[in-house]
């Protein structure tokens, strides 16, 4: 299980990522990365406003295909913001901006033809609280594929059954797919919701502290259901466990706080992005290493 | 309020010891627990209070209203309206036939409107200075008295139109119009953000959002919302009295021709000095409550059916 992740990880050792810590100025182009893997996300100087509020400065991240990359960091420095601009989530906040360039495969997703609607059909989410429909499992999972038009029976029988297969919750609950989804304990809700995220079929599949509200044993069950998808989509996820980034992730980004002089507020930065096991074994900054540590954070 | 106490002595071999008592756990006595009961006293005849007048209204109108329509049950309410005051006896046919219509094409027309107002209002419109003119003036509309509501219609409708049940349900569309709004904004606000989030993950649309998730999560609520509209509108008189006239015969064409319903006939009847017409208005009055009754329960059973499951 860990075999895979441990081969990519030490391969890529002799590449230590540097041109993705702080630059001190900014880049023109994305600095090339190893043809393995191709990239699916290219962040360039990605800064995140809240009105005149700086929440994240200049990013600059590259996210590869059929990897699980994570990001780590204290509290209010930025992670889900930048996880929420990879799909366009930010655009429901009002007053949220983002400058700078987020690449999709090369197309650029807040270009001004680029509509948010259809960026989310490919780029799915999986929040930290559960938030499964007031509906039966059934008409969870097949809430996808209907917007899409898929309107035959057998067909969304088919994939329901597909996704919650795919999401380890089949066994579960095939006998009671007409039942409402809210009769389901915390971790299944949340493996529900993995399965209404996976029956769009997506390349990504975008985690948002996806464990934070579970208990020990299925906050385990998601990882193993992480490390299960993986070949199939590109999975980022948020987490405040360290732990859980160094046991599922292949690739850790660590974001920090730093302090505005101009308006004494807190803004987010990224520090450093490199294999999970660089970063936890020989991290570049000190701040990684600090927090990696348990010395703050 | 101390937990434990400790009590310092002096033991034996001069060493000051303490040893801990366990507190006393039983109710205490004071002025807190006496004001306590008190408030619970007075909630309680304060809801007694609050009960009575709808106690009593429901059986002074069984009481007066039973004979009129139970005797030889279903004559009552199919029986045409007798044209001399002083005839005792049913029916009021025509009233029940009338109420039933007009307060059914004005549901049929606030209803829409009135959940896509608050659609508009909560989801799409927000913050804009367009939104807040609209909320304001649907605030102001609650406060119109149902006979100015009725004067507006007559003016700007049955002048030109004549007589019709269309008016009336015109003129009550109109009052139950921004109950519905505000009620049905408040149900929208309650629908938590996060399942409108897991649906725009999903690459649904935001009018799709609304239609399958958002709305569907608010029903129970958007049903009590215009119940409790139709309640209003059922039960109004003075609006109709300048947009249907009244007739004492059926009339089922609500686009043409004066109607009549209950609440226009409880109007006429009570004030006769006849026993037969005042015998009829009481019939009215339960049959009126009865329905107003049916379609609290109707309401309710459709909103158990059709409510998002819980």
């Amino acid at each position: 299980m860990t075999t895979e992740c441990d081969q990519k990880a030490s391969m890529s050792d002799q590449e230590s990522i540097t041109n993705f810590t702080v630059p001190a100025v900014a880049e023109e182009t994305v600095a090339p990365l190893s043809d393995r893997g191709e990239t699916v996300f290219a962040l360039e100087d990605v800064s995140v406003f809240y009105s005149a509020f700086k929440a994240v400065r200049e990013v600059n991240i590259g996210v590869r295909a059929n990897e699980i990359t994570a990001f780590i960091g204290p509290s209010g420095c930025g992670k889900s913001t930048v996880l929420r601009c990879l799909n366009r989530m930010n655009d429901l906040i009002p007053g949220a901006r983002v400058e700078g360039k987020v690449y999709f495969y090369g197309t650029d997703l807040y270009g001004s033809d680029v509509s948010a609607t259809e960026v989310r059909r490919h780029i799915g989410m999986v929040f930290q609280k559960p938030n499964p429909f007031p509906k039966s499992i059934y008409d969870n999972v097949a809430f996808g594929p209907r917007v899409n038009g898929v309107k035959k029976k057998d067909e969304l029988d088919h994939l329901v059954e597909k996704s919650l297969k795919g999401a380890a919750l089949w066994d579960e609950v095939k006998d009671r797919l007409k039942t409402s989804a809210l009769g389901m304990s915390g971790g299944q809700q949340q493996r529900l919701c993995i399965a209404r995220a996976i029956a769009v079929e997506p390349s990504v599949i975008l985690m948002d502290e996806p464990c934070s509200a579970l208990d020990p044993i299925a906050t385990a069950r998601i990882e193993d259901l992480m490390r299960e998808i993986k070949s199939r989509f590109t999975i980022v996820i948020v987490t405040h466990n360290m732990q859980q980034a160094a046991r599922v992730s292949d690739r850790t980004a660590f974001f920090t706080t730093e302090i505005n002089p101009a308006s004494d507020r807190r803004t987010g930065v990224l520090v450093e992005y490199a294999p999970t096991k660089q970063i936890f074994s020989h991290p570049s900054d000190i701040r990684t290493e600090q927090y990696v540590t348990g010395r703050f954070g | 309020m101390a937990v434990t106490t400790r009590i310092s002595g002096i033991g034996g071999g001069g060493q000051p010891t303490t040893r801990t008592v366990a507190p006393d756990l039983r109710a205490q006595k004071s002025w807190r627990r006496t004001k306590s009961g008190i408030m619970q006293w007075l909630m309680g005849a304060s809801i007694v209070v609050a009960l009575l007048p709808v106690i009593f209204v429901v059986i002074t109108v069984i009481g007066k209203g039973a004979s009129s329509v139970f005797t030889g049950f279903p004559k009552f309410l199919t029986a045409a309206i007798p044209n001399q005051e002083r005839k005792i006896g049913p029916g009021m046919g025509p009233a029940v036939v009338g109420t039933l219509l007009i307060t059914a094409l004005a549901t049929a027309i606030a209803v829409p409107l009135g959940i896509l107002g608050a659609v508009y209002l909560h989801e799409y419109g927000g913050r804009s200075p367009f939104a807040k003119v609209v909320r304001f003036l649907s605030n102001v509309m609650t406060g119109v008295p149902s006979i100015v509501m009725g004067l507006f219609i007559y003016v700007i409708f049955t002048l030109n139109f004549g007589y019709s049940g269309l008016g009336g349900a015109l003129a009550l569309a109109f009052l139950m119009l921004p109950i519905i709004i505000r009620s049905v904004e408040v149900m929208l606000k309650l629908v938590p953000t996060s399942l409108r989030e897991a649906s725009y993950a999903l690459g649904t649309s935001k009018s799709r959002t609304v239609l399958t998730v958002v709305l569907p999560s608010a029903l129970p609520g958007v049903i009590s919302g215009c119940l409790l509209a139709v309640a209003r509108a059922a039960g109004e008189t003075a609006p109709l009295l300048f947009t249907i006239f009244t007739v004492n015969q059926t009339n089922r064409n609500v686009f043409s021709g004066a109607n009549t319903t209950l609440s226009r006939q409880i109007f006429s009847n009570a004030l006769s000095s006849l026993s037969g017409a005042q015998g009829r208005a009481w019939g009215a009055a339960l049959t009126l409550l009865a329905i107003a009754f049916l379609f609290t329960i109707i309401a309710r059973i459709a909103s158990a059916r059709f409510s998002a499951k819980r």
